[in-house]
């Protein structure tokens, strides 16, 4: 495999012989773009963020992209950072433009537009525009036909409630303004929560009132045992429709909230899963 | 018995001066050691050596080196500040913790991290990427202002309702705290958690500049303290009577201790253990007296806390672990061998 891939990395080199070629990616989303750009073999480096595909989990792990320390950074001699944004903190940001690193932060945006953002902006900073432009159009094409699918629903939109975890029994729910609520809203369901922003922990009465026809949360690792169990005997989601009708639909959390190259397949998985009936 | 108010109950184990000179050695080994190891494969003598590129130049000038000089600073003022409050308080638990500053400069840091975004902008611009550091060391330095006007009454500063202050303070910090831990998003958590972890990687000149002035003051305050806090080993009144200026000694304790650990969480955020393990150990190696306690905590909390670091970068690289983690990692079970071990025959 390892060959492989070396194989790969050198047919890649003449292609993109006047850019930078040591690249460091930052960000799930933007290592993922790299790969779909057919980029890889630039890759030098990644953060603990990045783990998709597989095979990125070989490159050196230069920690957690909010947590950054410099010499790390350094150590894979990268000659272009590839950052989502949020990367950090800005003093080893600062450091880094002082080694004569060339960073570029990639824009976020949890929207079909964001991620074809993030592919032109990727793109351009590896000096391959040209890929950026057919892969965006790829992704476009792909995220069209999912909306299409969505957009031809009639029936009334299940609520959706984005479960971020469970830590001792009290559940941490997706409000607005989050990727999950965004993913929800793309695949046709209308999210329960309309009352807070970003990611809290929701009392037992929030969770009623919300009354959401489907639960939604982050697949586990290998091992872990609970299971939707945990969600299914939970004493304050007993009640809700989602729980009554046994519906928890369960999806990697990079592959759901990511908005990368993924997220139009995403889009078409999670509204299969929330309108079973649909051909 | 004549030197020392206080005697030790048993002899110290070792001499004063090789402890002394041991340490000293022991922190420029470390010293070296910590230069030349890190996620890339750099050794300092390549400076003169050969000609290094700019990202090279930077590993060991702009990161190595820095971060060498405030990890230095930051270990020796914990143990020092650790020393101080156990001196003060006259109970070997106390740790700068007991003055508030942790709480403070905790509420601090949660303030900027959570409200950093909506602060008005003139502040946003003037601190900018500092505002962290900033909001911690003043939060710090507030707590135990406030704490010390509380403990104080017509000249005369009373350590036990200090301490009772301080619990309440800590009690209201830590509510607070809470309640912009309610409001932070996902991803402001994450910066906190990391922040309470600590960790020396956003080491830069400017923070060596601007700590270094606060915490070399509290570092070079704490030899005068020496004498005045062996006499108040004996209690305050007896101290006052053998000549000591009591509410001086204790003045100077909680400021440089309050400047000292404000400054350290400020640019390494918290990193615990240094304060008890450090001067501990050395009791046991050499007994109580300030005047050699103090500076031994020095050399050993530095070396301690360049050790940790060095040891927090090669761990994962070139990702790297919280030293916090690793400090209490290597600290816990070292101060539970040593208390299993002299258990029976401790006095400290």
């Amino acid at each position: 495999m390892t060959r492989f891939l070396l194989a790969a990395a050198l047919a890649l080199l003449p292609l993109a012989a006047a850019a930078q070629e040591r690249v460091l990616a930052i960000g799930g989303s933007v290592t993922e773009i790299v790969y779909m750009l057919g980029e890889q073999g630039r890759l030098v480096g990644r953060d603990t963020t990045s783990s998709y595909p597989p095979e990125v989990e070989a490159l050196p792990d230069v920690g957690y992209m909010r947590a950054l320390s410099p010499e790390g950074v350094l150590s894979v001699s990268p000659e272009l950072i590839l950052m989502e944004a949020g990367a950090g903190p800005a003093e080893t940001l600062d450091t880094l433009a002082g080694a004569g690193v060339a960073t570029v932060t990639v824009p976020d945006g949890y929207s079909p537009e964001g991620v074809l953002a993030k592919v032109r902006s990727v793109a351009e900073a590896l000096g391959v525009p040209e890929k950026g432009e057919a892969l965006a159009a790829d992704l476009q094409a792909q995220m069209q036909a999912a909306l299409v699918k969505v957009a031809a629903e009639d029936g009334p939109a299940p609520r959706v409630l984005f479960i971020l975890g469970n830590s001792g029994g009290r559940l941490m729910g997706a409000g607005t303004d989050t990727a999950a609520a965004a993913m929800i809203a793309l695949a046709g369901g209308t999210s329960a929560i309309d009352s807070f922003e970003g990611y809290k922990a929701l009392t037992d009465e929030a969770i009623a009132v919300a009354a959401p026809d489907v639960i939604l949360a982050m697949e586990r690792g290998e091992g872990a045992s609970h299971g939707d169990d945990e969600y299914l005997s939970h004493p304050a989601l007993a009640q809700t429709p989602a729980v009554l009708g046994g519906r928890v639909v369960r999806m990697p959390g990079s592959f759901l909230l990511g908005f990368g190259p993924r997220t139009p397949e995403a889009i078409a998985a999670l509204h299969a899963a929330l309108y079973p009936g649909a051909p | 018995m004549t030197a020392v108010p206080y005697a030790p109950l048993r002899a110290p184990r070792l001499a004063v001066p090789a402890v002394t000179t041991g340490l000293a050695l022991l922190l420029a080994a470390m010293a070296c050691l910590s230069l030349s190891i890190g996620a890339s494969n750099l050794l300092p003598w390549e400076l003169f050596t050969r000609e290094l590129n700019p990202a090279e130049r930077a590993i060991l000038l702009d990161i190595r080196l820095p971060r060498l000089i405030l990890g230095m600073l930051v270990g020796a003022s914990l143990a020092v500040s650790g020393a101080l409050m156990q001196g003060l308080f006259r109970n070997p638990l106390a740790d700068p913790g007991l003055v508030g500053v942790g709480a403070g400069a905790g509420l601090g840091a949660v303030i900027a991290i959570v409200l950093g975004g909506v602060m008005p902008a003139a502040v946003q611009a003037v601190t900018g990427m500092y505002m962290v550091s900033l909001f911690a060391f003043f939060g710090g330095w507030a707590t135990t202002l406030i704490l010390y006007r509380v403990a104080s009454l017509r000249g005369h500063t009373s350590i036990a309702t200090m301490l009772l202050a301080g619990i309440v303070l800590g009690a209201l910090a830590g509510a607070a705290t809470g309640i912009l831990i309610y409001l932070a998003d996902d991803n402001q958590l994450r910066d906190l958690t990391f922040w309470g972890l600590g960790s020396l990687a956003g080491a830069n000149w400017v923070k060596v500049w601007a700590a270094a002035p606060v915490l070399i003051a509290g570092l070079a305050a704490a030899p005068f303290l020496a004498r005045g806090l062996n006499a108040m080993a004996l209690g305050e009144a007896v101290a006052r009577h053998l000549g000591v200026p009591v509410e001086a000694v204790k003045r100077g304790a909680i400021l440089a201790v309050a400047a000292m650990t404000g400054a350290s969480v400020a640019v390494s955020g918290g990193i615990g253990f240094v304060g008890i393990v450090v001067p501990h150990i050395l009791r046991l190696a050499i007994g109580p007296d300030h005047r050699t306690l103090l500076p031994a905590a020095a050399l050993f909390g530095a070396t301690l806390l360049i050790g940790a670091d060095t040891f927090s970068r090669i761990i994962v690289a070139p990702a790297e672990l919280p030293i916090g983690i690793i400090m209490a990692l290597i600290g816990a079970p070292v101060f539970l061998w040593i208390l299993l071990a002299r258990r029976a025959t401790m006095e400290i």
